[in-house]
């Protein structure tokens, strides 16, 4: 008896899991090993010759190439570029937002107007406010020689500008929601015991929004590593390979290489970095984070 | 410690008047319970002394100075919220000192004084611990000794013991009248529960609807209620309140009620008299009521049983009478019920009597 229904309970719990275990095995788990695979294959230097199996050989050489290391250092130098300025950004006009003033809801709407711009246009909008011929900031005489997308200097700043900008809406909307979730009596309790504007905010509001800005910069930092729209529609990865993140990296191995190996390895490489920024976060995160009331 | 004076003092919000020209006055030392159902305005005027509310009118004084226009930091007052409001991110230690790190204290006298604090509310072993880790009892005390920890002009307390279990209310409302003693401080304490006001306050200040209703020690409040809202508001059980005729009985007096008449002494008649009044609200305290056979030849008001309530030391004898009105009569757990729960007589021994108009007391 017992053991009969212990078998339907079973049997219930993996039938209501199948699904989604079937959508995971078909395009996660599938394609990751089918990526660890072709990593293990090396292509011929001309189409039309077989690809010979190397192993781990191909991993090594790849992993150890100085672009895949310049490349890992550019990716990591754009997350720092981006993640603490579009957090603190975000922060700053949530908190202007969070005034109860007439006219107020004026201003969160511009401020998290940059959700419903695209990458693309996002991209867009800042070529032509950088470009050398019509651009604004040129005309204001703020630019570089060469022009700052040319620029090996100045590139990746610009394009991390573009992207805070393009992620300031979100950024903005989710600090927004944090600072709501700070209760008033604290605050109210912080004035009473003598604090000023500035302790309550360090004292109080922003310990109790680490929770939040946790949450930021690990999704922050992931987006940063994946970034790819506004790299190709400004920078295509130069000057130089100054802006060459790794998923453009990989993308153009794969285009203009033509070779599914080597960008195999990139791709597990990039899997793995991502998952070990991830843990490291949460670990070194979690300690400093007080979530309880 | 000092005193606290509201003058003339309005809060509206848009087209709601919270507390509608509230005057009173604290004295240095002086145990004051505002006292009101929810909504009556008591804690929008005490947010107004804490300086988180700005008054519509009127001035505000904490010791020696108007503070209308100062800060609620640089008040100089510590609250206790009903939440308790501590920082969940911060140590009991941390907690108490908050306020002392605000003000820029020295590190050794701060350990000093939240050393003194928590020794004086029995939190000397919780201080390494997180709000999140402690009752809500322990939780209590840490919020009054970060309010104890410097001395302030005042204490405003907002509900305090509204969350704790019923037995630790009791054990705690003693212990803060003890603390309030020892330190010679100035409290106002906002609660909707008068038997905290009752046993707590030296005087008590009664609201409804931003009104101040009656200010007073509390046994002059329970004798005397000024009106109908604060007879019915104040005791447990509530004073019973009927409304009757009245109507001359021999030489004075009387108020005629459904099922008997309660004669109005000289003086009350008179002054029911003076006032012209054709009816008036009959307000009974339970304890002033007692039962006796109907065939008694006695004055009173004839009722029947409907439910006895027994507290062990005492019972509730709920009477409905003849048109229906639940009146509660109060006794002694081993005095009789005449007439094995049928009809009884209740006999008054003292009225209270308020003009059903205005609901505004009437005699002295």
């Amino acid at each position: 008896m017992k053991q009969a229904r212990r078998r339907r309970e079973h049997a219930l719990a993996y039938g209501l899991l199948a699904p989604a275990l079937v959508v995971f095995a078909l395009f996660v788990f599938f394609p990751l090993f089918k990526n660890v695979y072709l990593g293990f294959f090396k292509n011929p230097p001309f189409p039309g010759l077989p690809k010979k199996y190397v192993g781990f050989d191909q991993y090594r050489d790849v992993l150890t190439s100085r672009d895949f290391l310049e490349s890992l250092k550019t990716t990591a130098l754009f997350a720092l570029l981006t993640v603490p300025v579009g957090i603190a950004l975000g922060l700053g006009l949530a908190v202007v937002a969070h005034q109860q003033l007439k006219g107020i809801g004026i201003y969160r709407t511009i401020f998290s107007s940059t959700v419903a711009t695209s990458v693309a246009v996002a991209a867009v909008i800042f070529g032509t406010l950088l470009s050398p011929q019509v651009g604004l900031l040129p005309w204001l005489g703020l630019t570089t020689e060469p022009p700052i997308l040319q620029n090996t200097s100045w590139a990746l700043v610009a394009v991390a500008v573009t992207t805070v900008w393009q992620t300031l809406g979100l950024t903005f909307i989710l600090m927004s929601a944090g600072l709501q979730s700070v209760p008033d009596d604290l605050l109210e309790a912080a004035r009473v015991d003598g604090a000023g504007a500035w302790s309550r905010f360090w004292h109080v509001t922003l310990p109790l929004m680490s929770p939040t800005i946790f949450f930021a910069v690990v999704v922050g930092t992931i987006f940063a590593f994946q970034t790819f729209g506004q790299i190709d529609l400004l920078t295509q990865g130069g000057p130089l390979k100054k802006t060459n993140v790794l998923t453009y990296f990989i993308y153009t191995t794969l285009r203009n290489q033509s070779d599914p190996g080597k960008a195999a390895v990139l791709a597990v490489a990039l899997f793995f970095f991502t998952m070990l920024l991830a843990l490291a976060q949460i670990r070194l995160l979690e300690r400093r984070v007080s979530y309880e009331r | 410690m000092g005193r606290v004076a509201l003058e003339h003092v309005s809060k509206r919000f848009d087209d709601v008047t919270a507390v509608d020209d509230l005057t009173l006055d604290i004295a240095d030392e002086e145990f004051l319970v505002l006292l009101g159902p929810s909504g009556c305005g008591k804690s929008t005027a005490l947010r107004m002394i804490a300086g988180l509310e700005e008054p519509s009118e009127g001035t505000i004084t904490i010791g020696d100075r108007v503070v209308n226009d100062v800060e609620a930091k640089d008040r100089d007052i510590a609250m206790v919220f009903q939440s308790y409001a501590l920082y969940p991110h911060m140590t009991v230690r941390r907690n108490i000192e908050f306020p002392l790190r605000s003000r820029r204290i020295a590190a050794e006298e701060r350990k000093h004084l939240v050393d003194d604090a928590a020794a004086s509310l029995g939190l000397e072993d919780l201080l390494d611990r997180k709000p999140g880790q402690l009752s809500g009892g322990q939780r209590q005390r840490v919020a009054l000794a970060r309010a104890i920890v410097r001395r302030p002009q005042a204490f405003l307390m907002d509900e305090p013991l509204s969350n704790l279990d019923a037995k630790l209310r009791v054990q705690t409302r003693a212990e803060l009248v003890e603390l309030q003693r020892r330190l010679a401080a100035t409290v106002v304490y906002v609660t909707h529960d008068q038997v905290e006001a009752m046993t707590m306050g030296h005087r008590i200040a009664i609201l409804e609807r931003g009104v101040l209703q009656q200010v007073g020690a509390p046994q002059e409040v329970y004798a005397r209620p000024a009106n109908l809202f604060v007879a019915r508001f104040i005791g447990s059980p509530p004073m019973n309140t009927v409304t009757g005729r009245v109507v001359a009985d021999g030489e004075g007096l009387a108020a005629e009620l459904p099922g008997g008449r309660v004669p109005l002494a000289a003086p009350l008649a008179a002054a029911v008299a003076a006032a012209n009044l054709d009816a008036v609200v009959v307000g009974m305290r339970p304890e002033d009521l007692r039962l006796a056979d109907p065939a008694a030849p006695t004055h009173g008001v004839d009722a029947t049983v409907s439910v006895i309530e027994s507290l062990g030391h005492e019972r509730h004898v709920v009477c409905r009478l003849d048109d229906g009105q639940l009146v509660i009569v109060r006794q002694g757990a081993h005095e009789p019920v005449p007439g094995e729960m049928a009809g009884v007589r209740l006999v008054v021994d003292a009225v209270h009597v308020f003009d059903p108009t205005s609901g505004a007391r009437v005699g002295g």
